[in-house]
């Protein structure tokens, strides 16, 4: 039976092989030429490393109260960007916030992504009876708003900040899942997988070598963007009380403490949200762009 | 290195492959959210014998699709059964995984059958690798296959589906095919998708692998000039159902069934002196949803009679190791065309 | 081209299209001419990437104009579709000439009925009232042999056979009595049994209103069935241009004869090998200077790779662009 295929050269013999570059180092390629894309990933590394770096960065003192220097506007000596309601330095507060804003806004998309990928990958997969258990429980999830669900989680759940990342990866779980789902159910559908089947592996192998580098992708990127979501989601539950307590500084916390004084001090109320805006459009236009270099022939 | 060969049990005269009365439905919703059934494959029996390559032919619809993918097993009969080499599949004698190396498969769509992430080389290192070759052995294995199939290793193993033009892709899921030496495979559509020039090339390679790696092939087409050229022995379908089997000269010449017969004169002529003048039959081919009663071709049979949409024919013997789905072979069937002779009723063989 | 024959329906001088993007340009079409007489029916016969889809579809201007560039001069029934302004264009598709795809259901939009998109198409380029549109779709509906036509008015597109909704698209395209039928691949992807129906009946309508049709397909089975005359393609250019007849009998161009001899037809015995041409087709992004075709002839010589051969008459109306027939000969 065995013909001519027994003459197999060892290994030890062969010979270098022209190679092509790899999808993602063609993806890496297109985005190092984006120039939107290296903008505004250069202003989300800036703010990682603020978050990691800010407590060494910081000038003024984050959290010093004074009751004479309450509400100093933008400029004044020893306060470059003001003081807040407390008269603390709000430079300091903001460098010093982004770590707690940002870790709340990627902490969730994170853990909600290798959950709701393995859910959803699962569901895709297998199809039939499992997949519709699967997803009808996850559509009763993702039929609440997110914004309430947050909340109604959050409230149930307690104040603090564990309970606040807790609840945000459960509201994005479902999302992520959906979409998991339906990129696995198309490549499920692909000759590729049946050519991998009638080989005669597992499904667990097909997922793991097949599957997975064909949809990770796409759902990377939903994640990305729902990033921006998450960080605003977490500001307002800080916002409402439910998620970081002070004197912790995080931006969505100073945004509500400081709305008293959106008469007087408007400029420096408003900072908060500013970070929060950019930070969040940031990660999306990065989420946009992503996908626009990801969409490599396939 | 023989990990992988499986030996020759019954020798030459036992068939490599028996398929009986293999039936396969799929339910879908029918017009007005009734349930339907599809009959995609209705009760259909056939042999491939060691070495040979068996021809199916018929329009979409016919079910030769699932036929293929049942044969791989890559979907479940409902009813019937596969008997490779004397062994009945998906049994203890058999199991899935120890059959699955032995028939393997080449789709039509040459580009959906490659995972676009893959190397050319870990794509047909995969199959391989499964079975428990190790890496490099396996990778070792795909180059070798490269050069069978007629691709440069060096140019090509590292390269991705989406860099290859559609003649070399379709090399490329033949050598990923071929990566677990098997005996039986199931070539579905295989060339219908490749330029004329680029179709002549993988044929003929075809063939050679047949010859040196001593393969039998189950040849699906539509086009029934590849299907003459490639085939031994030739198998009709129509809804879901074999309407004629037989070998591939006498099919062509002495064809006994009325829808081969329009089948090979909807061929174009090549001779624009003896063009076509009317069409062979009118209309599609029915859904196989609620397929017609009798037989199932008498909607578009130019010699269909009442006695043709009430009794079903079996396949009949027309001529040597040549049979025939319907009435007008059969004696005494009803059909005022029937050969009268002494002979028995015998409807299966 | 004889003086003395009318006007000819399709006129196409060095018609070159190129395909920018962001990392190449594409070749796709480098320099055809093509004259198509009144009532005639032309097949263009070439591979994937041969250009011939792409100079079909340049015929109506179909090509979205910010990435793509074309030159030369189409013109049809009379008029220079180049310089058509967008109003023109489209009050030129559809009456003067129009097209029929390999897939219908692009064709259909999936949310109407049939019957409501003949109708539409009708009332824009006819200017006919609604009730006199419907008389006008029912009628192409029956001349393109489509039984219970009042029914299959109702019905939407997926509801119909593949077959029939092939017929129902020829019927679109003909309900406005076009004068030039552009046929894209139209029966590549239907059975063997109604493929041969629809060539039929494009040949049937050809005759019976004097339609002018340009046929592309890569199957030259279906180019005898319906062509008058052949136009072979490659690599962006026509290489070889004849009668039916002439060009089966005496095909010239190396590719031809190899297209030609690479079919597995009835006549070859089993177990003898097929004729090939090595190599695949070229990649239009990187066109060579010379013939395309160059690399993968048997017959090439240097001239080949140097430059590409002029059109030749190698005997009346059959033309030939290879060096093997030298232009002074």
């Amino acid at each position: 039976m065995n013909m001519s295929l027994t003459n197999i050269p060892s290994p030890a013999q062969m010979v270098p092989i022209e190679t092509s570059p790899g999808y993602w180092t063609s993806v890496g390629r297109r985005l190092a030429r984006d120039k939107v894309a290296l903008l505004v990933g250069g202003i989300i590394l800036a703010l990682v490393l603020l978050a990691l770096l800010g407590q060494y960065l910081t000038l003024g003192d984050p959290y010093g109260t004074s009751m004479f220097k309450r509400l100093r506007p933008i400029g004044t000596e020893g306060f470059p960007l003001g003081s807040d309601e407390l008269g603390r330095d709000m430079l300091s507060r903001l460098m010093l916030g982004a770590r707690l804003s940002l870790f709340m806004g990627i902490t969730p998309v994170i853990l909600a992504f290798f959950i709701g990928s393995a859910v959803g990958i699962f569901a895709g997969y297998a199809g039939g009876l499992a997949n519709a258990l699967i997803m009808r429980t996850v559509d009763i999830f993702y039929a609440f708003p997110s914004v309430l669900l947050a909340i109604a989680l959050s409230g149930a759940l307690g104040a603090g900040i564990d309970n606040a990342l807790l609840s945000l990866t459960l509201v994005f779980v479902p999302q992520i899942a959906r979409v998991a789902e339906s990129v696995t159910t198309q490549v499920r559908s692909r000759d590729y997988i049946e050519a991998a089947r009638a080989s005669g592996a597992s499904a667990f192998t097909i997922i793991r070598t097949q599957v997975l580098g064909n949809v990770l992708g796409p759902i990377f990127v939903f994640a990305t963007g729902l990033i921006s979501v998450c960080m605003i989601l977490a500001s307002g539950l800080s916002f409402l009380g439910l998620g970081v307590r002070p004197p912790e500084p995080e931006w969505g916390l100073m945004l509500n403490t400081l709305r008293t004084a959106i008469y007087t001090q408007p400029w420096v109320a408003a900072l908060p949200g500013l970070m929060i805006f950019m930070t969040s459009i940031s990660f999306n236009i990065l989420a946009d762009r992503l996908r626009a270099a990801m969409a490599i022939r396939s | 290195m023989n990990a992988l060969v499986t030996p020759d049990l019954g020798g030459p005269a036992q068939p490599l492959l028996k398929v009986s009365s293999l039936v396969k439905h799929f339910p879908v919703k029918g017009p007005l959210g009734k349930k339907a059934v599809v009959r995609a494959v209705d009760n259909i029996s056939f042999t491939v014998q060691k070495g040979e390559t068996l021809g199916v032919v018929g329009e979409s619809g016919c079910g030769k699709s699932t036929t293929a993918r049942v044969l791989m097993q890559l979907i479940t009969q409902d009813r019937g059964e596969l008997i490779f080499d004397a062994a009945e599949v998906n049994s203890h004698q058999l199991p899935l995984r120890d059959f699955r190396r032995q028939v393997q498969m080449v789709f039509q769509d040459s580009y959906s059958s490659l995972n676009p992430r893959l190397t050319i080389e870990q794509s047909i290192a995969f199959g391989p690798r499964v079975h428990g070759l190790s890496p490099a052995v396996a990778l070792a294995r795909a180059r070798e296959l490269l050069a069978k199939v007629g691709l440069e290793p060096v140019r090509f193993a590292g390269r991705y589906p989406h860099e290859l033009s559609g003649g070399q892709r379709q090399r490329v899921n033949i050598a990923r095919a071929l990566a677990l030496e098997p005996r039986l495979v199931v070539l579905d559509e295989a060339v219908s998708a490749l330029d004329k020039s680029v179709e002549a090339q993988v044929l003929n390679l075809l063939l050679d692998l047949k010859k040196s790696l001593d393969l039998t092939y189950v040849f699906i087409s539509h086009d029934l000039h590849v299907v003459r050229y490639m085939s031994d022995r030739i198998l009709v379908m129509y809804l879901g159902e074999v309407v004629e089997i037989g070998p591939a000269e006498a099919l062509f010449t002495r064809a006994a069934h009325p829808y081969t017969r329009a089948l090979l004169s909807s061929m174009p002529s090549m001779d624009p002196a003896q063009r076509t003048l009317a069409s062979p039959l009118t209309g599609d081919p029915p859904s196989p949803i609620d397929p017609p009663s009798g037989c199932r071709f008498h909607t578009r049979c130019p010699h269909a009679e009442a006695a043709c949409r009430i009794s079903k024919p079996l396949l009949f013997p027309t001529g040597e190791h040549h049979e025939a789905a319907c009435l007008m072979s059969i004696p005494s069937s009803g059909h005022s065309r029937s050969p009268r002779g002494d002979q028995s009723m015998r409807h299966t063989p | 081209m004889n003086l003395h024959v009318p006007q000819p329906i399709v006129s196409v001088r060095d018609l070159s299209v190129h395909f920018h993007s962001a990392s190449k340009i594409i070749s796709a079409v480098n320099g055809v001419s093509l004259t198509v007489a009144r009532g005639e029916s032309v097949a263009l016969i070439g591979e994937s990437g041969s250009g011939k889809s792409v100079t079909l579809r340049s015929l109506m201007r179909l090509h979205p104009e910010k990435t793509t560039a074309i030159k030369g001069r189409i013109e049809i029934d009379g008029a220079d579709v180049m310089t058509m302004s967008s109003s023109t264009l489209s009050a030129f598709r559809g009456s003067v000439t129009s097209m029929i795809f390999q897939e219908p259901l692009l064709a259909f939009d999936p949310v109407y009925t049939v019957g409501e998109q003949i109708i539409e198409s009708v009332r824009r380029h006819c200017r006919l009232s609604r009730k006199d549109a419907r008389a006008v779709a029912l009628e192409a509906l029956r001349s393109v042999r489509i039984p219970s036509p009042e029914q299959r008015l109702e019905a939407y597109p997926h509801e119909m056979s593949g077959g029939m909704r092939q017929r129902a698209m020829i019927a679109l395209a003909l309900a406005c009595k076009p004068r030039l039928l552009l046929a894209d691949e139209p029966t590549t992807a239907l059975d063997a049994t109604v493929q041969i129906q629809i060539l039929l009946l494009l040949r049937e309508l050809q005759r019976e209103m004097g339609l002018s049709i340009i046929f592309v397909t890569h199957d030259i089975g279906a180019a005898v069935e319906i062509a008058d005359r052949v136009a072979v393609m490659y690599g962006g250019r026509i290489v070889e241009e004849a009668p039916l007849a002439t060009l089966l009998a005496n095909p010239c161009h190396p590719y031809t004869v190899a297209l030609l001899s690479s079919r597995p037809e009835g006549g070859l015995s089993k177990g003898s090998r097929l004729e090939t041409i090595p190599g695949s087709p070229p990649d239009l992004s990187r066109l060579p200077e010379g013939c395309a075709f160059a690399a993968r002839c048997k017959y090439a010589s240097e001239a080949c790779k140097k430059s590409f051969p002029g059109r030749v008459a190698v005997s009346p109306e059959h033309y030939v662009s290879c060096h093997r027939f030298p232009e002074s000969a």
